[in-house]
């Protein structure tokens, strides 16, 4: 087919389709719909699947994470250590050393000891998370400073009274002046403000295995410093409402570091493997039965985040389906109403000289036009969704949001989402509404070439 | 004078399952280039299956009908398309115009559907409108169809009809529609072209169409009953 007749072709089924611009109209909804919900759609998941991606290669894809969990069943711990009211349970120092010195993969590890307790600076006080750890913390948790500088390998040794403060916990602290080489108060003693971070966006929990973070209210430490200051003997005692309790936990995590360099192949085959030797080390080491800690594997994350996506888009695509097939079948009925409604048309082109196939051509392209445009409007529409995202997300931020705790279930929903268009279900969506205008449009086409002429011509 | 078109003993029956319509029962007939015939006959005389098959809208049960020396009894029904395309030019008693194109485009429609389907040129164009001219159209070639007098209606369609150049100009009852001064216009550019040496073949049952004609052929019980000629 020449490129002027299939010019003609189509403008003359243009030509059609505008002559009744209401019924064209109603008949592509079904297209535009079905099409815009499966760009709707895939673009939200598509943007929840990024999302997660994000955090995920924020922990490190080469990375394991080993943390320490509080047991369930409390007695059984406490009836462990031999004395009945401190709870002792996690990560050892005997971990760490077998794990480090034994399996070859792990190039790098991370201890990490965190307290929740009271910072002070004059008549400034903050409740900050205290964290104790090593210069390699920084990089693993991608933190910036804003000035000074982090924890070094020297204050480690020296087990140096420093800290650095993050964010939040500097402006709370230090409303007016300038932090570094101040002390803050933690505890009973004094710590020389080294450094402060800049401001970090909280991550958030990923599938219940790791809770979120709010890095803005942190204090890091040397860890050897928290260690022989705020948790002396690995005890740490808690005041609450008069009574004492006392936790003795050496590491609250561990991270591990696969491979050597960032995100290579190789590396990230080693992870699952390795993560299944560390959780055998530190299951014999602890015994048979303990749980008092977790593996996380942030690789093993993304990729059930990968799984899950596929069926959600599994689903998706089967009721996109249903929904195309309605709008299919809504433009054959159109159509069979059309060609009887025609029919004097069609009687007058075969007496002109149409043979049968050039009415099969103007029908179809008829039909493909419909159904084409409404694809093309389906994604118009589809591409303005992260637009009218941010209208939904500013609505509840302006109207939903209870005020009282800052947060809403309905505002948490839409506030976690970021639809990001997926590049590829555009030309898809619209190679989809023009074969469906092949596959519902042929039957009415034939119908039409069908027709006798004279009887065609005789039709009133 | 050459034939342009021959028919032969030509029959047509319709099978309707119980009995068999007898429509035409042997029609035969040489058409020289040129004449022009006006066929009559009541209704059920087969007229109008006679003009079916003139017009190759339908193929002959039994018979042959030779036209511009090809036997159309035995073509496919694209073939017959063909030969409705570029031999034959059709004009209708209801003006059979398509209500969405203008006058322009109802004249290009036979051009749509040319064998090989080459593009349409400006020539092309200009041929359209040279022939609207011809049928006194001049000054309404972007009218639609309902925005026109059924006399100027029929003109469109006598254009349309002389686009293709055919071999034939069938027309079937081309002024039942219309009252009688249109009627008198329309049949004088039909005698004016057929003066140019056009071949036209006009079914009526009107006298006054008829008395035009150069022969006249009477139809009855699917059998041509009678041939005439006027005088003058």
């Amino acid at each position: 087919m020449s490129f002027s007749r299939f010019f003609r072709t189509l403008s003359l089924a243009l030509k059609s389709v505008m002559l009744h611009k209401l019924r064209s109209g109603l008949t592509m909804l079904g297209i535009v719909f079905g099409v815009f919900s499966v760009i709707a759609m895939l673009a939200i998941g598509e943007g929840a699947s990024s999302q997660a991606q994000k955090q995920v290669l924020e922990l490190g894809a080469t990375n394991i994470i080993v943390r320490s969990v509080k047991p369930p069943d409390e007695t059984s711990s406490s009836g462990q250590s031999g004395q009945s009211f401190v709870l002792r349970y996690g990560l050892t120092r005997k971990d760490l050393k077998v794990i480090s010195e034994t399996i070859p993969p792990i190039l790098g590890v991370v201890p990490v000891r965190e307290l929740t307790q009271e910072v002070r600076n004059k008549q400034y006080t903050l409740n900050a998370r205290v964290v104790g750890s090593t210069p390699e913390y920084r990089e693993m948790n991608h933190l910036k400073l804003a000035q000074g500088r982090f924890l070094t390998d020297k204050d480690l040794d020296e087990m140096a009274n420093v800290a650095v403060l993050a964010h939040e916990t500097a402006q709370v602290l230090f409303p007016f002046e300038n932090p570094i080489g101040r002390p803050v108060q933690i505890g009973n003693r004094a710590y020389r403000v080294v450094g402060v971070t800049q401001d970090r966006t909280a991550s958030a929990a990923i599938g219940g295995s790791l809770s979120g973070q709010d890095y803005n209210k942190d204090v890091y430490m040397p860890l050897p410093t928290l260690q022989s200051r705020l948790n002396t003997g690995d005890l740490f005692i808690r005041r609450t409402q008069g009574s004492f309790s006392a936790v003795s936990v050496v590491f609250d995590q561990i991270t591990l570091k696969v491979g050597d360099t960032d995100e290579t192949t190789d590396d990230q085959n080693l992870v699952i493997p390795t993560a299944e030797v560390v959780r055998e080390t530190i299951r014999n080491l602890h015994g048979e039965g303990t749980n008092d800690f977790s593996v996380v594997v942030p690789l093993e994350l993304l990729r059930q985040a990968d799984q899950i996506r596929k069926i959600f888009n599994i689903v998706l695509g089967s009721i996109a389906a249903i929904s195309l097939i309605v709008g299919g079948i809504g433009i054959m009925n159109i159509m069979l109403a059309t060609v009887t409604e025609r029919t004097r048309e069609i009687g007058i082109r075969r007496a002109l000289g149409a043979r049968r196939r050039d009415i099969i051509q103007q029908f179809l392209t008829e039909t493909i036009v419909l159904s084409g445009t409404g694809g093309l409007i389906g994604i118009l529409m589809g591409l303005l969704t992260p637009t009218a995202f941010v209208g939904i997300q500013w609505f509840v931020d302006a109207y939903v949001m209870d005020r009282s705790t800052g947060t809403s279930d309905i505002g948490r929903l839409f506030s976690g989402m970021e639809p990001q268009i997926a590049v590829w279900s555009l030309p898809l969506a619209f190679g989809v509404s023009v074969a469906i205008g092949v596959i519902f449009g042929t039957y009415p086409a034939r119908a039409a070439a069908r027709l006798d002429p004279i009887e065609a011509l005789r039709h009133e | 004078m050459p034939v342009v078109a021959r028919l032969v003993d030509l029959k047509k029956f319709y099978d309707l399952g119980a009995v068999v319509v007898k429509a035409l029962r042997g029609v035969s007939l040489d058409i020289p280039e040129g004449d022009f015939i006006a066929i009559m006959g009541s209704s059920g005389s087969g007229k109008s299956t006679l003009l079916n098959l003139l017009g190759a809208l339908d193929r002959p049960t039994e018979g042959q009908y030779i036209l511009n020396g090809r036997d159309t009894s035995q073509m496919t029904d694209n073939e017959l398309s063909i030969v409705r395309n570029t031999d034959i030019g059709f004009i209708f008693q209801s003006f059979n115009l398509i209500t969405q194109y203008t006058v322009l485009e109802n004249i290009e429609v036979p051009l749509l559907y040319r064998p090989g389907y080459p593009p349409i040129t400006a020539r092309d164009r200009n041929r359209c409108i040279d022939v609207a001219n011809q049928v006194g159209l001049g000054d309404r070639l972007d009218h639609r169809p309902f925005q026109l007098s059924g006399g100027q209606q029929q003109r469109v369609a006598i254009a349309r009809a002389l686009i293709n150049d055919p071999a034939i100009i069938m027309a079937d009852e081309p002024t039942g529609n219309l009252d009688s001064k249109t009627e008198e216009e329309i049949i004088q550019i039909l005698t004016d072209l057929n003066n140019e040496g056009r071949t036209i073949i006009v079914v009526t049952h009107e006298p006054g169409v008829a008395k035009k004609t150069k022969r006249q052929i009477y139809m009855k019980d699917g059998l041509v009953a009678g041939e005439g000629v006027f005088p003058g």
